[in-house]
């Protein structure tokens, strides 16, 4: 499965991540996940939220500048070695891995490890070859609240 | 303490009627060019009307665009045989102008180039070293020659190199530079990092300020940190280069070589004169050049003329330091560029958006060009890596183009500054 996520184009300055923000809870969109990379002046957000067109359409309209990609999100264990058994299989592949990030799902249980990458279709064909599980958007949301129930 | 005192300290009255020759002259000879003999058949206007320096303003202006139009050969006026050098406007490859001279051109323009350097105080026991850019650009050979007619040992070393700069000026006992102010100004810094200390490790004891205007503050600051007297001075390459005008050991404006160039001083709004010592701009035109006479030519610089007869006995009017532009040019590190030019550029570029800004900062010592460009929405996929790709070719564009390497930064679209829906292209924050 695919999943978008939502990719922002921001200066480096103060306010910049605050206007994201602001426009996300006003719309009550959930962020997953986040990571922010910067050059000198300039940077790219990237977020994954429980409605990526939802999000599209509130920060377009606030003026940023948007972009929906897609990325693979795969569930992994939460322990010792979890990523270095998702990693082998994509590097045996020759799978190049463009930008990632992770965050866990359930403590000790799984992990998501999302992967941006050139060749979307060949990596999930080798994800659904080796039995690793990918999410989409919604399913990224729909398991989550099982998350807070443990707690 | 004269070059050739007999031209330099000649009558006004004398002095006029030698114009009046050499101007007649100049109109007989632009005539033979394709593109003033076309001009003077549309306007019925016959070389043979000038029999007055009034008459001059029955000549059109000549402009830049004219000369661009004019392109490659359409100015010269005498058979290509007779040309021997070709040098161009400064720092634009799609804008340049080009400028054709003969023999007797290049003997003309040394000569009254040594007679400014003479002026200063230089001799032929001198060291000179010209730290301009050789090539296309007039600063570079025009010096040289000069320098080598007084008989001077001239150092070809050209600009940038700074550490050999100061190596050559130790070693070979330099006493003589020709340097842009703002280098000038960066290499200070390169002298405290290698520990020398101009006034007492070397022997400089002149400089001359060119490329680019400077303030009466830069000029202090040079000539107090090297320890020497500093000369500024005017030139284009329409009117052969440097050498134009220069300053006198008086240093209260700069004499301007009225027996080469005929001066006027207009309103650039009506193109009437201006009243003696108001300013406006300066308006030239050729006396001694026969391979590409320029008639009337509209520099956009704006200066006036300095009031009263100079101490130093010469009889050629002096101008004041050039106080601005008519037009929006720059002039960055001694290049000139145009907003338009940069605006042209970027918008061949893939991923540019509407707007863009220019700022100019001064940095310690060094000018730097900063261009802020909003990047076109779409072209935007949430890639950092095509982001920076963006920007470096942006700023290899604008460097092949304006031969400056700018600081190029990103913005997003739609957050550039714009006043009554005419978008701010220039901030320059240089201050001395």
């Amino acid at each position: 499965m695919i999943a978008n996520q939502i990719s922002i184009f921001a200066e480096n300055k103060p306010g910049r991540l605050s206007k994201v923000t602001s426009l996300l809870a006003a719309e009550k969109i959930n962020i997953r996940a986040i990571t922010i990379s910067s050059s000198d002046e300039f940077g790219v957000i990237n977020m994954l939220v429980d409605d990526p067109e939802k999000a599209r359409r509130a920060l377009a309209a606030g003026g940023l500048t948007v972009n929906l990609k897609p990325v693979v999100a795969v569930v992994i264990p939460d322990r010792p070695g979890g990523l270095d058994l998702l990693i082998r299989v994509l590097s045996d592949q020759g799978i190049n891995i463009e930008n990632a990030y992770g965050f866990v799902l359930e403590s000790w249980e799984k992990a998501v490890f999302v992967v941006e990458v050139e060749q979307v279709e060949k990596t999930l064909e080798i994800l659904e070859k080796n039995k690793f599980k990918t999410l989409d958007a919604e399913a990224l949301a729909a398991i989550e609240p099982f998350h807070y129930m443990k707690y | 303490m004269y070059w050739d005192q007999s031209t330099e300290t000649m009558e006004r009255s004398a002095l006029e009627a030698l114009q009046l020759e050499r101007l007649k002259k100049t109109v007989d000879a632009a005539a033979q060019s394709e593109f003033y003999r076309d001009r003077f058949a549309s306007i019925n206007c016959d070389p043979a009307d000038i029999s007055s320096l009034d008459d001059i303003r029955r000549i059109p202006f000549t402009t830049k665009d004219d000369l661009r139009e004019s392109w490659p050969y359409g100015c010269v006026a005498v058979p290509k045989d007779r040309l021997v050098r070709l040098h161009s406007s400064s720092g634009t490859t799609g804008r340049a102008t080009v400028i054709f001279h003969t023999a007797h051109d290049l003997d003309a323009w040394t000569d009254i180039l040594a007679r400014a350097m003479y002026m200063t105080g230089m001799r032929e026991s001198d060291v000179f070293q010209n730290m301009m850019t050789y090539g296309l650009f007039t600063g570079g050979l025009g010096f040289h020659y000069a320098a080598e007619r007084i008989g001077a040992l001239t150092i070809p070393v050209g600009a940038g190199n700074s550490k050999r700069q100061i190596q050559f000026m130790k070693d070979f006992g330099t006493t003589v530079m020709h340097i842009i102010p703002s280098y000038a100004l960066h290499l200070t810094e390169v002298f405290e990092e290698v520990g020398v200390d101009p006034r007492k490790d070397t022997s400089l004891r002149i400089a001359f300020l060119g490329a680019e205007p400077h303030s009466e503050k830069t000029r202090q600051k040079i000539q107090e940190y090297y320890g020497v007297d500093a000369f500024n001075s005017y030139g284009l390459s329409e009117m052969n280069g440097p050498g134009v005008a220069f300053e006198c050991p008086e240093r209260q404006g700069m004499h301007i070589w009225e027996d080469s160039f005929f001066v006027e001083i207009i309103d650039p709004d009506t193109l009437e004169p201006v009243r003696e010592g108001d300013e406006g701009e300066l308006v030239l035109t050729t006396l001694r050049r026969e391979g590409m006479p320029i008639l009337r030519y509209r520099t956009k610089d704006l200066t006036r003329f300095v009031p009263g007869s100079c101490g130093c006995g010469r009889t050629h009017r002096r101008i004041s330091r050039i106080t601005g532009r008519t037009d929006d040019m720059l002039i960055l590190k001694g290049v000139n560029i145009f907003p338009i030019q940069i605006e042209k550029k970027l918008m061949e570029i893939p991923g540019v958006g509407n707007n863009f800004l220019i700022i100019l900062e001064r940095e310690g010592y060094n000018d730097l060009m900063i261009v802020r460009v909003e990047v076109l929405r779409e072209f935007f996929s949430g890639n950092l890596k095509q982001l920076e790709q963006l920007r470096r070719t942006i700023t290899e564009e604008l460097r092949s183009d304006i031969l400056i390497t700018p600081r190029v930064e990103l913005v997003e679209p739609n957050t550039l500054p714009k006043t009554e829906g005419k978008a701010v292209r220039v901030i320059d924050n240089r201050k001395d």
